[in-house]
């Protein structure tokens, strides 16, 4: 796919192309490609006098970042203490039956993709998940399913 | 825009005036921090505004004299009670309502606006008594806390500089700029006994003396808002309550040490803080309060936010100043402290978010008055963000001194029927689990020391008897395994080989020699690694192995004390209850379960891999876990 790389330009100078900014930098190019693409961690380092492999390190080391594409729903499953007590590994049961994916992967329509992650800061929710920034408390197998559902739903009607 | 000391005095005074107006007035009090706004608390604020605008009770606060009027309507930040969000507060009655719906809306406006009646149904339980009370002053849990950092707790805006300002706030920073000299402040910081509220209890005075003794042409103020331990809230919360506070805090601290610049790295999965610090800044530059030449005094200084992009050990101070250049979040040795050497080779001042929060409070109350709250090593209060099994979860504060025993009990009203106290883990993945003997020994951070524990950034989390310890270890090294950056050995391979005996014990694969090995292990991370989390990492191991070592040995011995671990679990169907469908044979992934139709199945342990499908596809009851 050709890319004009007219985003990662508006992106580059929003943050004055400092090499400082590299983490706000890349924050953002996750947020528009719902990962960072190799093409385009090759032009910031060009655009930034950085090599690849120093954006790479830091691609790689933070959770924030994918070098895989992610879904238009990401769903963050908190794993924390709380939840993992609350018993989130059988809310984790109920995405991958409903989806058909597993912690780190994307379904193949690219419309959903789960992560596992430690602490969403939502304890007294517990167990609690994030999809696209919103937050459900207090989940059940059944509701986790229930939401996705919903979504899907969503979707088609978008379609 | 406010020019100099005495306007902005002046200011201050006039809001207080509205303040007091507004209060007694009514106000409608919304909480919109994450727990209720999760549970539907922005969908409750749009059906306030939607039925006072048709009430025509939308702009019928009075200000002043003149045709000066506002909305009754306000957000507020966390009240601490997360688990009977949305919160609603109304004054001036003050009554109190929990699991506030859209649907209860309307009888809200009916009942309490219009007549002044609480409306029963919604009012608190207060967890200590079962019964409702009207106020949020009258519960046990309020009265047993000591709300110091969160004042005025259910009645302040969160999204509101004026409000901030009504309340006292800056008025420590005009005090600071109208006549205290740097020297003054460390002084006073130093006399107050303020310790880090990050996790290490390092005195604070400490630091700011090195910062500002530091020469250099440029310095730096950081706040660590990197709140990365599972189980802990507690900067979340305040960030999203009461921006102004920490952000006070943190000028102060630029002016003191000398610094031009300020950076607040608060981690990208909060985008409510976020967004709430980033109005607060915006809005004390608007008023003068920051930017260049504060109040005329000479004195800029500037603050921006950098968000984290999650990494646990970016907690860590060289780490977090690495992650704000730009680079790798990895933690480089220390000295030289970053008070001598830290951002970009600056002196870099750097303090948790709760650490600046207590700032405002000293200068304006004086280090005699704060200090009768906690105990003579550890001054001042505490907040809590308490999870589990309990009757009430979410955000407590109480001086340091106090006991698990109350804040468990009393404040949370004791867990929830038909659970069993075991343990209570406290500092996350830093921290340890103590066991019942544990209760009434003060909290502060030089007993949980020599207990083996830490405040960490006060993260307490309840545990019951369902729960096994082995797996809450194997679970935390889990955490640190990935965590760890990878630069020393100790942290990288030790937690890792730690991990994987944990594993093998929940898996019933552990022999003695592996009981020796651990603890061997344990005090080898501890004493050679880089950093903090590295150093801190086996302390869930230690303290498990020192409390519940009878689990371990259990496992041992083929036995998972709790039920938890599934590998020790045995799955049977039983003979009478089974009506032979079949359905479990079919959804068993290993064809372990066989049999005829119409007559009982069995299952062969050999292949049965307990992954439980079969419990949930039976609609006889009929399998059973031993």
């Amino acid at each position: 796919m050709e890319r004009t790389f007219q985003k990662v330009e508006e992106i580059l100078k929003k943050h004055e192309y400092k090499k400082e900014n590299l983490i706000r930098i890349l924050l953002d190019v996750q947020k528009q490609y719902r990962y960072l693409p190799e093409d385009v961690i090759n032009y910031i380092g060009v655009a930034l006098q950085l090599p690849p492999a120093k954006i790479y390190g830091v691609g790689t080391f933070y959770a924030q970042f994918s070098l895989k594409p992610k879904g238009k729903y990401t769903i963050l499953l908190c794993d924390g203490t709380a939840c993992h007590m609350e018993g989130s590994i059988s809310l984790l049961k109920a995405i991958e039956e409903e989806l058909n994916i597993k912690p780190g992967e994307v379904t193949k329509d690219l419309v959903f993709s789960v992560d596992q992650v430690g602490c969403l800061g939502a304890c007294a929710l517990a167990p609690a998940m994030v999809i696209n920034e919103e937050v459900y408390g207090n989940l059940t197998p059944e509701k986790v399913k229930e939401i996705i559902k919903k979504l899907k739903e969503g979707e088609k009607d978008a379609q | 825009m406010l020019s100099n000391i005495n306007q902005a005095a002046e200011f201050i005074e006039k809001q207080k005036g509205r303040r007091k107006k507004k209060l007694s007035n009514l106000s409608i009090y919304v909480c919109v921090g994450t727990g209720c706004t999760a549970k539907g608390a922005m969908k409750v604020y749009n059906e306030f505004q939607r039925v006072l605008e048709k009430e025509g009770l939308i702009s019928s606060v009075k200000l002043s004299m003149l045709e000066e009027k506002e909305s009754p309507l306000k957000k507020t930040g966390c009240c601490g009670r997360c688990s009977n969000g949305p919160l609603v507060n109304v004054l001036p009655h003050g009554y109190f309502y929990s699991h506030v719906t859209i649907d209860d809306v309307q009888k809200i406006v009916e009942k309490t606006i219009k007549h002044g009646e609480p409306v029963e149904e919604l009012l608190l339980v207060d967890p200590a008594t079962n019964e409702r009370v009207k106020t949020l002053e009258e519960t046990s849990l309020y009265k047993n806390q000591n709300f110091y950092i969160m004042e005025d707790i259910g009645k302040c805006e969160c999204d509101s500089i004026e409000d901030y300002m009504a309340r006292g706030g800056y008025s420590s920073l005009l005090k600071v700029l109208s006549g205290m000299t740097p020297d003054q402040i460390v002084d006073a910081v130093k006399a107050s006994g303020l310790r880090g509220r990050g996790g290490g209890g390092f005195p604070t005075g400490l630091k700011w003396e090195a910062a500002k003794n530091s020469k250099a042409d440029k310095k730096f103020v950081v706040c660590n808002g990197d709140e990365g331990d599972p189980g802990a809230f507690m900067n979340r919360t305040l960030l999203e309550r009461d921006p102004h506070l920490v952000l006070e805090g943190m000028i102060i601290a630029g002016y003191t040490v000398g610094a031009q610049k300020a950076y607040a790295y608060i981690r990208a999965e909060y985008p409510i803080a976020i967004h709430m610090f980033q109005k607060a800044i915006d809005d004390a530059k608007k008023l003068g309060l920051l930017g260049e030449n504060i109040l005329g005094t000479g004195f800029s200084f500037d603050v921006e936010i950098k968000e984290g992009a999650g990494a646990f050990v970016c907690g860590e101070e060289t780490a977090l100043l690495a992650s704000i250049e730009g680079k790798r979040g990895m933690p480089r040795p220390r000295p030289p402290f970053p008070a001598q050497s830290g951002l970009w080779g600056y002196p870099t001042l750097i303090n948790n978010v709760e650490t600046y929060a207590n700032i405002p409070r000293i200068i304006r109350d004086g280090v005699e008055k704060y200090r009768q709250l906690g105990v003579v090593s550890s001054p001042g209060t505490k907040m809590f963000s308490v999870t589990g099994p309990l009757k009430v979860t979410g955000i407590i504060e109480v001086q340091f001194g106090t006991t698990l025993r109350k804040i468990i009990y009393d404040i949370c009203g004791g867990l929830i029927d038909g659970e069993e106290f075991k343990a209570v883990q406290i500092g996350g993945p830093s921290g340890a689990c103590l066991s019942r003997e544990f209760l009434d020994m003060p909290l502060d951070y030089d007993t949980l020391r020599s207990a083996d524990a830490m405040v960490g950034s006060g993260g307490i989390v309840v545990i019951t008897k369902r729960t096994c310890m082995v797996e809450v270890a194997r679970f935390f090294l889990d955490f640190t395994k990935r965590e760890s950056c990878g630069k020393c050995i100790p942290c990288r391979e030790g937690t890792m080989q730690a991990y994987t005996i944990l594993e093998k014990f929940t898996q019933g694969k552990a022999t003695t020699q592996d009981l020796q090995n651990l603890e061997f292990l344990a005090k080898l991370i501890k004493s050679t690694s880089l950093c903090g989390l590295g150093k801190t990492a086996p302390n869930p191991i230690i303290s498990t192995l020192k409390l519940f070592k009878d689990e371990y040995i259990s496992h041992l011995n083929g036995i998972c004390p709790s039920g938890t671990c599934t590998a020790f679990k045995k799955y049977t169907i039983n003979q009478e209850l089974c009506k032979g469908c079949g359905l479990c044979a079919r959804a068993c992934p290993q064809g372990a379960i066989t049999g005829e139709r119409g007559k009982p199945y069995r299952i062969d342990q050999e292949k049965c891999a307990k992954c439980g499908l079969c419990v949930e596809k039976c609609k006889f009851k009929a399998i059973e876990i031993l």
